[in-house]
């Protein structure tokens, strides 16, 4: 796997917010029903986590579980693990019907660090990113300027962003302008 | 004499001297005057021309409304035109330059027409200019370029220097307007404990009421405003933006806030401008109320400005606008300028009141000061050219035969006042006709702007709602903060209902004033020759007369007439004019005013920047590009990109020196011979999987699928509902359950969103998966004679013989030590492997690819090369040989239609009639007769008749057209009215010079139709 | 600029993150189906000024399809459903008759 390179190559960026691209990262989207035991099961002994609430993640160092839809979930890991856990994943869950996929080389992750990390992308997403509105943990899907992401608070300044892989640059770059030097102060 | 006075200005530091320029000139204004001001100050009263005569114009507002102080503004990449000088703060080093005018705002060669003003009538250029029609592109059009029009157009080679950026806020209350309704809106909400956001235009909060003298809870205005904005900031639920303009109100609860963060900095280069998008839960419009000009002749002369801007520029700045100030009104709020002025000790000659008898308390103070007072009295004409010189006095009664004239060199007129309304309607918010005060509104009783759960949505508050006395907009104010925040019911019985409480909002008291009178013209009985010099509209030059003239000539509706004379269509948008404008029509159609109605008010409230309209979209970030794994080596190796959906694809990779031209005919010719390396990732791919997989697929595609075997490829059709050819692509089936589908670039969402809106909204008991993952694989393309080899010396262990791994099957294994899913499949005709590797080893797999490749002549290619090779294979490509309008059976693809199944999508829709007609242009191939000539894309072919209105008829058209250098002969697809049945049949296209081609009609495939090349 | 509840995640959604689908609750005719019915089901909608129950997807957010109901007049929002119904769910046409007593109810 030394030849795995994320987007942007580990390049890292600090205006009023410290922007960095993650590397690459292990991910894998399960769709299945989610109120299936098996699948909550299948999921612990993957990556160790329980089923996160409606719209949450959960997370254990690289390992986590993220809800994307109630059908959906995208479960984090070392990039390295992602094919493995994949294996493991449908030798659980074998007669069951759900879809397990490797999409770790489908995306682009970045951290984001600072107390403007709302602020930032309050400049991109219509969602209302209030400490009020968006507590830490609650991952959130939406826009970004033109393009979906999705993303999610690990603690009060930092933030987490996915998109997809072709649009790694441009988020890169459309953060790099709004993470300039200056926001609202409206949070 | 314009000027600074010995003492005033609430909003200037004297200690603090400012430079700046007004055309060239340097001049010295104060921090905190706005250019207006500033100007005013250095005794510059003229300051543009206008727009239709070049009329020489004058300030004369102090906000917003402000239509004649218009200026370019900074030069270079900070060059802004159309500024207004009201709401533009001046700093050191400002330079401003007046428009419109030539050779300068002195003397302006284009003010010769405004000594015929009958000349230029209402519709004056529709009714003169409509003939003949060449005259208007080559003689007209050019002219009024020339002389019409407002600032400068920006240098086309210089960029913006600022910033701009969105912003997206929510609030519960939403407050527009920092005046003193806006301010007691805000705390009445806020202490309830909801989120609010107040938003001021100016610099300042307060709004007029510190201008007025009015006092609240027995302070100063100034002091209760003062400690009215320390409260609400030390509130942890409210926010204050100063310098930010309510723009905007839409449909549930969204609203634009325009912030201007730097422009009265001065610095280049930084964040200029933000634009919040703000969904608010209610809103409120504490946005005041807008002075009228009164229309007598000659009010544009510079010098005539509005009573309440004269008072403003006294209290606010420190500025006295003329020496000798004759004040014309039709209500005692203009007596506070008298009285202001002559406190200042400006001389005030008179007041001329067209009431017969104003003796309110105001009226009655002046009398006291001894200022002298015509009453029942108006002006006749208002003399000078540049500057106001004198003012005559006729009876209001009259047909304005002049009793007397009064030197002076300003003029403070009011017309009465008339609610800013603008936010309140954009939303749907009806208005009402207030008689007595002579306004338009808000409606309450009728449907007020609603949000999404059926409750008002925006709330008018003080002045804004029609409330003129202190107290009342005070109360008015604190009624609508406690419905906006849930705490009061609406009147209507909407909302939270709540127990009747004291009233604990502030009191507020003001001098009172005893009844207007509503005046839409002066002298009542304004003689014709007055009306071509009483304006309506100043900055788009509409006069009373232009107004009465489209009455005369049909023009009822009040949008038609706005239309016809431009009335309030300049970037003031009417906000002085168009109350006046509606009443001269009324008067002309013998109308009641409410029945003639306002025109619609559209958002923007004020214009905004072009700049924070695109916000941080700008530049590198305008538009999303999708870039593939290899982007930046393909950049690196001469990569000619042109944009495939939103992703970049190379053409061609010129070579240095190379043509465009000559590096397509290198690659072709490379994948022909030896072999040719392809970046193919922006293909979708869409994995597919559930017991119902198979019956899902037979669904969505023309042809079977649920009898793909294992290990196997089959290339298919979609089509929509409709019948049209949507998206083709290669299906693999990955095991029993589990397919994955292949999309044209461009397709891969949309299909996506297609498969999951038909498993989600119609066949929801299906037991099917999908997932998207484009974006996980980068596949790439190892094509021509050599492509084994290439593969088998970048070390695999897979079997990739003909036998082992046959034409339309895929393997699964290592190639160059990086995991692959290796397809044989062809778009070329040539012997072709397909590898799908993760994305994030992309970059590696490609380089050992080529590294493999360089004994056997590997050339990457782009899509230019892909295109002409499949032509020549007569491969359709979707977007190509389709437009929304094909089916299937016109492109010849009967064989992929499945008869088997009883339904498919679009199954239906290609049983219709029309569908059926055997006359449906259908694919051919095309030869031109002289083989080194291409037929133009897009050329029509014709039969040699006429169409009944004298078009050529049309036979058919060209789709894919190229010059083929495996061939050496041009090649191209068309669609022909039955042409599979004329084949070898030789018909005319038409190129746009409307020189004639002939080609001959042939079989779609030109090269290798047996596929002896493929399967190798 | 509409905003709508989904309720699939429960995200108040701006209608930037959302994709409109047109009329709810059509019958789809395939093969074997009249040229009317066919016509009607690809081309007539019902257009009213009123209440209109209408499709949309939660694009920018979960991807899940809903149906909402909308004044079309006013844009007062009475409910949104998850698209896999048949027919608007008892309380949300509770709640329409209530706000618009005179709606002619639903109709398939």
């Amino acid at each position: 796997m030394s030849n795995a390179v994320s987007v942007l190559g580990g390049a890292g960026f600090s205006g009023i917010i410290r922007v960095v691209d993650a590397g690459v990262t292990g991910m894998i989207t399960l769709r299945g029903d989610l109120a299936c035991p098996k699948i909550a099961g299948a999921v612990k002994a993957t990556v160790g986590v329980n089923l996160p609430q409606a719209r949450n993640i959960t997370q254990n160092g690289h390992n986590g579980a993220g809800w994307m839809s109630s059908d959906e979930l995208l479960l984090t890991c070392p990039y390295e693990e992602a094919c493995t856990k994949v294996e493991k994943l449908e030798e659980a869950l074998k007669g069951e019907y759900f879809l397990v996929a490797d999409v770790s080389d489908a995306r682009a992750r970045f951290t984001l660090t600072g107390a403007a990390v709302r602020e930032v992308l309050a400049k991109g997403s219509p969602a209302d990113l209030s400490p009020g509105a968006w507590p830490v943990g609650e991952l959130r899907r939406t826009r970004l300027g033109q393009v979906a992401v999705a993303f999610w608070l690990r603690d009060d300044i930092t933030a987490e962003l996915v998109c997809f892989r072709s649009l790694g640059k441009f988020v890169w770059d459309w953060l790099n302008v709004t993470a300039g030097d200056d926001v609202p102060g409206y949070f | 004499m314009s000027e600074r006075l010995a003492y005033g200005g609430r909003l200037i530091d004297r200690t603090c001297e400012i430079s700046f320029t007004f055309n060239g000139r340097e001049m010295k204004g104060y921090a905190g005057d706005t250019l207006a001001s500033g100007l005013l100050a250095n005794n510059q009263v003229l300051v543009g021309r206008s727009f239709k005569y070049h009329r020489p114009r004058g300030i004369v507002a102090s906000g917003p409304e402000e239509p004649n102080a218009l200026m370019n503004l900074g030069k270079g990449s900070t060059f802004e035109p159309n500024a207004r000088a009201t709401t533009t703060e001046i700093f050191d080093g400002l330079t401003a330059r007046s428009q419109n005018h030539w050779p300068s705002l002195e003397f302006d060669v284009g003010a010769v027409n405004a000594i015929m003003p009958l000349a230029f009538p209402a519709g004056f250029y529709y009714k003169t200019f409509i003939s003949p029609r060449a005259a208007w592109k080559h003689l007209y059009e050019p002219f009024i370029r020339k002389t019409a029009g407002l600032g400068d157009a920006p240098d086309a080679a210089t960029r913006d220097a600022d910033r701009y950026e969105y912003f997206y806020a929510h609030t519960d209350v939403m407050v527009v307007g920092g005046g003193i309704a806006g301010l007691a809106a805000a705390r009445a909400a806020a202490r309830s404990g909801v989120r609010v956001l107040v938003m001021e235009q100016s610099a300042h909060w307060g709004g007029r009421a510190p201008v007025d003298g009015a006092s609240v809870d027995g302070k100063t205005a100034d002091k209760w405003v003062k400690e009215g904005i320390d409260e609400l900031s030390r509130m942890p639920n409210v926010r204050l933006r100063l310098r930010m303009m309510g723009t905007g109100i839409y449909d549930h609860g969204f609203a634009l806030g325009y912030e201007r963060l730097s422009d009265h900095k001065g610095a280049a280069g930084t964040l200029r401008h933000r634009l919040w998008h703000i969904r608010a839960g209610r809103i409120i419009t504490a946005t005041g109320a807008i002075e009228r000009p009164l229309s007598f002749a000659g009010n544009d002369v510079p010098g005539v400005m509005l009573a309440s801007a004269v008072r403003d520029y006294a209290v606010n700045y420190g500025v006295g606008v003329g020496k000798r100030v004759v004040v014309a009104t039709n209500n005692d709020d203009a007596y506070r300028t008298a009285l202001l002025l002559k406190d200042a000790k400006v001389e005030v000659p008179c007041i001329i009141d067209a009431r017969p008898d104003p003796k309110g308390t105001l009226p009655e103070k002046a009398r006291a000061a001894g200022i002298r007072i015509l009453a029942g009295k108006a002006v006749s004409t208002a003399y000078g050219s540049k500057r106001l010189t004198s003012v005559g006095v006729c009876a209001q009664d009259s047909d304005g035969r002049k009793t007397a004239e009064f030197e002076c060199d300003a003029l403070a007129m009011s017309g009465g006042w008339s609610p800013v309304v603008h936010l309140w309607s954009h939303c749907g918010g009806k208005l009402t006709w207030d008689a007595d005060r002579a306004m338009f509104r808000p409606d309450h009783d009728d449907l007020p702007p609603s949000g999404a759960d059926g409750i008002g949505l925006v709330l008018a508050a003080g002045t804004a709602d029609g409330e003129m006395r202190t107290a009342a907009v005070l109360e008015n104010a604190h009624a609508a903060g406690l419905r906006a925040a849930g705490v009061i019911a609406f009147s209507d019985g909407a909302g939270t209902a709540a127990a009747e409480a004291p009233y604990d909002g502030p009191s507020g008291t003001d001098a009172g004033e005893a009844p207007m009178l509503p005046v839409w013209q002066m002298p009542a009985r304004l003689s014709k020759k007055a009306m071509l010099k009483t304006w309506l509209d100043y900055q788009n030059d509409v006069k009373v007369s232009d107004v009465r003239l489209a009455a005369r000539e049909g023009f009822e509706s009040v949008e038609h007439t706005k239309r016809y004379t431009t009335l309030g269509m300049a970037t003031d948008q009417g906000k002085l004019s168009n109350i006046n404008g509606i009443a001269i029509l009324a008067d002309s159609l013998g109308a009641d005013i409410p029945d003639v109605g306002t025109t619609t008010f559209r958002p923007p409230y004020q214009p905004v920047s072009m700049g924070v309209i695109a916000g941080e979209a700008h530049g590198t970030i305008f538009k999303p590009m999708r870039r593939s794994p290899m982007h930046d080596w393909i950049d690196a190796n001469g990569g000619f990109w042109e944009p495939v959906a939103d992703w970049r694809r190379p053409y061609c990779f010129r070579q240095p020196g190379e043509s465009v031209r000559d590096a397509v005919t290198r690659e072709i010719l490379s994948v022909r011979e030896n072999v040719g390396l392809l970046d193919a990732s922006t293909l979708g791919k869409i994995i597919v999987k559930g017991p119902d997989a198979g019956k899902f697929l037979d669904m969505l595609y023309t042809n079977m699928m649920s009898t793909l075997k294992v290990g196997h490829c089959r290339y298919g059709l979609m089509c929509s509902e409709n019948g049209f050819l949507s998206d083709d692509g290669v299906v693999a089936r990955l095991d029993k359950d589990t397919f994955l589908c292949h999309t044209t670039s461009g397709g891969s969402d949309r299909i996506h969103a297609w498969m999951e809106e038909w498993l989600q909204t119609e066949w929801w008991d299906w037991k099917v998966y999908t997932v998207n993952v484009t974006e996980q694989y980068a596949q790439i393309g190892i094509v021509g004679p050599n492509a084994r080899r290439v593969l088998e010396k970048m070390g695999t262990h897979m079997d990739l013989s003909a036998e082992a791994l046959p034409f339309m099957a895929f393997g699964n294994g290592k190639i160059g030590g990086i995991k692959a899913r290796l397809y044989r499949i062809s778009f070329s005709g040539e012997l072709s492997y397909e590898a799908a590797v993760p994305a994030n080893q992309a970059m590696a797999f490609w380089e050992k690819a080529l590294e493999a490749g360089v004994g056997f002549g590997i050339t990457p290619y782009g899509t230019e090369a892909l295109h002409v090779m499949r032509a020549e294979k007569g491969f359709i490509m979707i977007g190509d040989e389709t437009d929304g309008t094909v089916i299937p059976q016109d492109l010849g693809l009967n064989r992929m239609i499945s008869k088997k199944k009883d339904d498919f999508l679009g199954k239906r829709a290609q049983e219709r009639s029309f569908m059926k007609d055997p006359n449906r242009w259908k694919l051919v191939g095309l030869e031109t007769m002289d083989p080194q000539e291409v037929i133009p894309d897009g050329a029509y072919a014709v039969d040699g008749h006429l169409r009944h209105n004298g078009v050529r008829n049309m036979i058919g058209r060209i789709t894919s057209t190229y010059y083929s250098p495996t061939l050496k002969r041009s090649v191209a697809l068309g669609l022909v009215e039955r042409g599979p049945d004329r084949m070898g049949e030789i018909i005319t296209f038409t190129n746009p010079g409307g020189q004639e081609i002939e080609a001959k009609i042939v079989d779609p495939v030109f090269l290798d139709k047996e596929g002896a090349r493929q399967n190798v | 600029m509409l905003i709508l509840r989904c309720p699939y995640c429960g995200i108040c959604a701006d209608e930037t993150e959302l994709t409109p689908g047109g009329e709810a609750h059509l019958t789809r005719f395939g093969p074997g189906s009249t040229d009317e019915d066919f016509e009607a089901y690809l081309f007539l909608r019902q257009n009213p000024k009123g209440v209109h129950i209408e499709r949309w997807c939660h694009t920018c957010g979960c991807g899940k399809w809903f149906h909402a109901v909308r004044c079309t007049a006013t844009l007062e929002i009475f409910g949104t459903y998850s698209a896999q119904n048949l027919r608007p769910p008892p309380d949300i046409i509770e709640a329409i008759k209530i706000r618009r007593p005179d709606w002619g109810g639903f109709h398939k």
